[in-house]
């Protein structure tokens, strides 16, 4: 079996992954994708914990997943509202063009 | 490291990877999808079948076919042509870097690695549908109610404007009344540009 350090290192791996992108992306939804990898790499890290803790009955990290995909399904189902919305107002995703705020 | 797992991790790394750097959207929603597929294997090899299928359910099935539709809705199916990367591109990598270094370097410090793996533990659906019926059945209708207001509020954010023609036909008569309000009130705005 592989060790519980292997798949921290890759929940990390992930993690640094969609940050890199979510940071230096242009367009809106690859930066949403990018915060899709990220909150994927975190549900890796709870069910990894689950399988190597002491008291996997209690089943804390699998219903900490479920409950995360719940919340990230609706995350996503707003945040492809808001670039839609967004696209339809500046007729763009690219982020370095909406800039209103910007002073 | 068992060799499934070198595979799946290589997989999972590799499309991630081209979900972040490939130039076309459509390109970029398939890698996350394979993305989404090898983590679902990660979750089966780790022993938790019931996430795994909610994992293929929920992000195979409803979020990367909502990306490929917002893709779509935006033309942003043909590749750009210009930068792809934002300004602050380098700033951006050395934040990721630097967070997995230290991510890195926390997991090789610690103890976590000598411990020994435990025997495979048991999670059968029932044992979670008990769990969610009994201990968790308050989170549970939390986010049942999360998930209807965030149903309510995307369509009532995609929905709002005038150039929607699916929107304009397929809506039911109240929603138009109040999506032809907001149009008012967009092109108002659009009559007085900033």
């Amino acid at each position: 079996m592989t060790p519980l350090s292997a798949w921290l290192l890759l929940a990390a791996m992930l993690f640094a992954i969609g940050l890199a992108g979510a940071l230096t992306r242009r367009n809106a939804i690859i930066v949403l994708i990018g915060i899709e990898l990220m909150l994927n790499a975190a549900n890796l890290n709870f069910i990894a914990f689950w399988r190597f803790s002491e008291h996997p009955e209690a089943l804390t990290g699998i219903m900490f997943v479920i409950f995360s995909i719940g919340v990230a399904a609706a995350e996503a189902a707003v945040g492809l509202a808001l670039i839609i919305a967004i696209y339809r107002h500046y007729r763009t995703t690219n982020l370095d063009e909406v800039n209103s705020l910007k002073g | 490291m068992t060799p499934a797992f070198a595979i799946l991790a290589a997989l999972t790394l590799v499309s991630a990877v081209a979900a972040m750097s490939l130039r076309s959207l459509v390109h970029c929603a398939l890698a996350l999808a394979v993305t989404f597929v090898s983590l679902a294997a990660l979750y089966l090899n780790l022993g938790a079948q019931f996430v795994g299928f909610a994992q293929i359910l929920v992000y195979v099935g409803a979020v990367a076919i909502l990306i490929v539709f917002a893709v779509l809705l935006t033309r942003g199916g043909e590749a750009p042509q210009g930068q792809v990367f934002s300004s602050s591109w380098f700033a951006g990598t050395a934040i990721a870097v630097a967070v997995f270094g230290v991510l890195a370097w926390t997991i090789a410090r610690s103890t976590l690695s000598q411990r020994g793996v435990p025997p495979p533990p048991e999670a059968s659906v029932k044992q979670i549908g008990d769990a969610l019926m009994t201990r968790f059945v308050l989170p549970l209708e939390v986010v049942g109610l999360l998930l209807t207001a965030a149903l309510i509020g995307a369509i009532i954010i995609a929905m709002r404007d005038q150039e929607s023609e699916v929107g304009n036909q397929k809506l039911p008569a109240a929603v138009k009344v109040e999506a032809s309000g907001a149009i008012g009130n967009r092109q108002s705005a659009i009559g007085n540009p900033p």
